[in-house]
């Protein structure tokens, strides 16, 4: 997958609906195009609305059920509007028995979020994951393409503070 | 081919042959609560479980093809307590309030039950979630007694080809229904109950009406007369344990008499009465398109009595609906004529009149309610029974419906030739409409055996025919050496494959049957259940019988058409047909 950080602050909706063609003139006659055309149309709204999930139905020939089952499906698609920074916690078994769920706990308290919520900020998001393939870095979470490693609870507050930082930055 | 042994019995069966498929060639039953014969196996409830020497667990029979030298035990203790555990684990989760449940005593959750002898269930957990989805006129979903099987989907999806349902969410939240778990009337839904039909337990129904007839029937000012499809003779008598394709005709009249309604009349009578109305449309396009030379008449022209189908043409081919036929259902048709010409004959108002259809169909509930439905000034069908429903208030009555002696139809709307019995098989509309066709074209007698046109018969999904117009009487001579090519279609995506056909121009048809239920009506979302094959083709064969058993079978010779049209209609596509047996179509956008 080329894309998957957010670019939906800098593209007008004309620009999303070009890209969102695009794709799908590439993956349309492709067998099991549903899931890429997915992740980069998340890629480029920030999360699945209604129109453009409509739209990728019509173009791949499939049921809306199907298209709204799949999204529904993976935790990784969001149908709400979600935070500059996805933060995702791997509860897959390797992380899991290292502590992600006491990491999850911390970020929940720290950000004041629950799981799938977002922070009035429209900073952070909140999400897990089960297994991100990085077992051996164990306990790992995600902000949107950035892995940390070997996290520990008592840490999370210095981890989110690189972002608020950034978001700072940028302003 | 490999050779298997199945409880101790040897059997060569063709590669690829699962072990539940051969288990049914050696009689040995295997219970299954997704399988459908014909779909692709999805192994999704776990109750199928076997016992394979020298596998480590169970495996789903539904979806284990067999191989050479398999050994497979269907009733050991291994299979019997696998399987019992799924069963329990079902039950654990399943909203089971079997004694007011629509489908007790009719429900295949609640008979594995007890044929696997549960007595009690060992896992106490969470139920599933219980929400409600009365949205539309046709349906009911009860998401508590869902058990995620995933039939419907595989109906909605593989043979209809509607698409909308699909399991949403994952896990123990997942849900079986429209996107995002949304009500039906939020998407494309065709009404066809097929998922209705195939649910194993208490997740999907038809909207039971049967208290609205109830009250219908215990109001004194009110006039209550009753219709029934031709694809009911075939079927009731299986609600009450008769086998499929018992003709209960005069048995089902009895029993409509005894439950009080004013007149007992046929749909099958409006069947013979839009034969009339379609083949004049027909001809009447055929004539505008062959001989003015017209390119504005649309052909081929589709049949318009199947209201799902009507359903699936106007959300998901628009294109096609200047092609479809303008004739009302059968349905409606009568409601339009009881409320009109039969109610002016008995003096009573259309307003005092309640008319009830008993359909096989779970889309007609939605048909009668259909804004445009109101031919005689006021809704023209009120309430619509399926074949169960029907079934169900027979036995609240207390009739004891096998000892009921055979009675007739009332007069003047009761009285119907074979061409309209046969409406209720896929084929058989187009059947019924050349044998009238024919004859009004060639002034000569219908030429083939039994009446009956082969090739256009039984359940292949898309079936074709052709008939050769040798002579012609003089009016309609421009047809004489044409040879008129007409398509069959039953279940959706069988016909959107022919509609896919024809839009490439790859087809030059100029009639086209479609309707929307595998079988046709006799295979309908709202007949008895559970229906496969061989039940279509016991209740198709009876409605054959049912044909060949009449006097009359060709719809132009009944006599109370005739008179119809003498005393109130005047003539096919007249003033009067337009106004009452006529409507438009309306495109809708596709969700």
């Amino acid at each position: 997958m080329s894309q998957v950080a957010c670019c939906c602050e800098e593209m007008s909706d004309q620009e999303k609906t070009e890209r969102l063609n695009e794709i799908l003139d590439e993956y349309k006659h492709k067998p099991g195009g549903l899931i890429p055309v997915l992740q980069h149309t998340q890629s480029i709204y920030g999360y699945l609305p209604e129109e453009p999930l409509k739209i990728i139905a019509k173009a791949l020939d499939k049921p809306y059920s199907e298209v709204a089952g799949v999204v529904s499906f993976y935790s990784f698609f969001s149908t709400h509007p979600r935070g500059k920074y996805q933060v995702r916690v791997c509860l897959g078994t390797a992380c899991y028995v290292r502590g992600g769920k006491e990491i999850l706990d911390a970020l929940k308290k720290e950000l004041g979020i629950d799981v799938g919520e977002t922070t009035e900020d429209r900073l952070f998001s909140l999400e897990v994951g089960r297994c991100f393939g990085s077992c051996g870095l164990a306990p790992v979470i995600l902000v949107n393409e950035d892995v940390h490693r070997r996290v520990k609870a008592s840490k999370v507050g210095e981890i989110l503070a690189q972002y608020k930082g950034e978001a700072t930055d940028d302003q | 081919m490999p050779k298997i042994t199945i409880n101790n019995t040897e059997i060569e069966v063709a590669h690829g042959t699962t072990i539940l498929e051969a288990a049914k060639q050696l009689n040995i039953k295997i219970p299954t609560l997704c399988h459908i014969d014909g779909c692709a196996p999805i192994g999704a409830c776990r109750v199928c479980l076997v016992e394979v020497d020298g596998a480590r667990d169970p495996v789903a029979s539904c979806s284990t093809p067999v191989t050479d030298g398999m050994k497979v035990k269907t009733n050991s203790k291994t299979a019997r307590s696998a399987r019992k555990g799924v069963v329990e684990l079902l039950l654990s989760e399943h909203d089971g309030d079997c004694q007011t449940c629509e489908r007790g005593g009719d429900c295949e959750l609640q008979q594995l039950a007890r044929d696997l002898g549960i007595r009690t269930v060992r896992f106490e957990g969470a139920k599933a979630e219980k929400v409600i989805d009365e949205s539309t006129p046709a349906l009911i979903r009860d998401s508590g007694k869902c058990i995620s099987c995933r039939r419907c989907v595989t109906v909605c999806n593989e043979i209809q080809g509607v698409g909308s349902i699909f399991p949403q969410g994952r896990g123990f939240k997942s849900n079986i229904g429209p996107a995002f778990t949304s009500n039906l009337d939020n998407v494309t839904c065709v009404q066809c109950g097929q998922c209705s039909a195939v649910c194993p337990v208490g997740a999907i129904s038809e909207h039971d009406q049967i208290d609205e007839v109830w009250k219908a029937l215990d109001d004194p000012d009110k006039h209550v007369v009753v219709q029934t499809a031709p694809a009911i003779r075939a079927a009731l008598g299986e609600s009450f344990e008769l086998p499929p394709g018992t003709l209960v005709t005069g048995k089902m009249v009895t029993a409509l008499r005894q439950l009080g309604f004013n007149a007992v009349f046929d749909t099958n009578f409006a069947a013979d009465l839009t034969i009339m109305e379609e083949g004049t449309e027909l001809l009447t396009r055929l004539k505008k398109a062959l001989v003015d030379g017209d390119k504005s008449v649309a052909l081929p022209m589709f049949t318009s009595c199947s209201p799902g189908w009507i359903n699936y043409a106007e959300s998901f081919f628009p294109e096609i609906l200047p092609n479809i036929s303008s004739c009302k259902s059968p349905q409606q048709m009568f409601g339009a004529v009881a409320k009109t010409y039969y109610a002016d004959k008995i003096g009573v108002k259309p307003e005092n009149m309640v008319v009830v259809s008993i359909m096989p169909c779970t889309a007609k509930k939605y048909e009668a309610a259909r804004p445009e439905m109101t031919g005689s000034g006021v809704q023209d069908v009120d309430i619509v029974l399926t074949t169960r429903e029907l079934g169900r208030m027979i036995k609240m009555a207390g009739i004891d419906f096998e000892s009921l002696p055979d009675q007739e139809m009332d007069s003047p709307l009761g009285l119907s030739t074979g061409a309209a019995d046969i409406f209720g098989n896929t084929g058989g509309v187009m059947e019924a409409a050349l044998r009238t066709v024919y004859e009004i074209v060639t002034g000569q007698d219908f030429p083939f055996p039994h009446l009956h046109i082969s090739p256009i018969a039984g359940l292949e999904g898309v079936k074709e025919a052709s008939v050769k117009i040798e002579n012609t009487v003089p009016e309609w001579s421009f047809l004489k050496g044409v040879e008129v090519k007409v398509a069959v279609a039953h279940g959706l995506s069988n016909a959107r494959k022919l509609i896919e056909k024809i839009l490439k121009g790859e087809a030059d048809y100029h009639f086209i049957e479609v309707m929307c239920c595998p079988g046709g009506c006799i295979g309908g979302g709202g007949q008895p259940r559970f229906t496969d094959n061989n039940v279509r083709e016991a209740r198709i064969s009876a409605l054959y019988r049912e044909d060949e058993g009449k006097k009359l079978r060709k719809s132009h010779k009944n006599p109370d058409i005739v008179k119809i049209y003498n005393e109130f209609l005047k003539k096919p596509l007249g003033h009067r047909s337009h106004e009452l047996l006529h409507t438009e179509y309306t495109s809708k956008t596709k969700v």
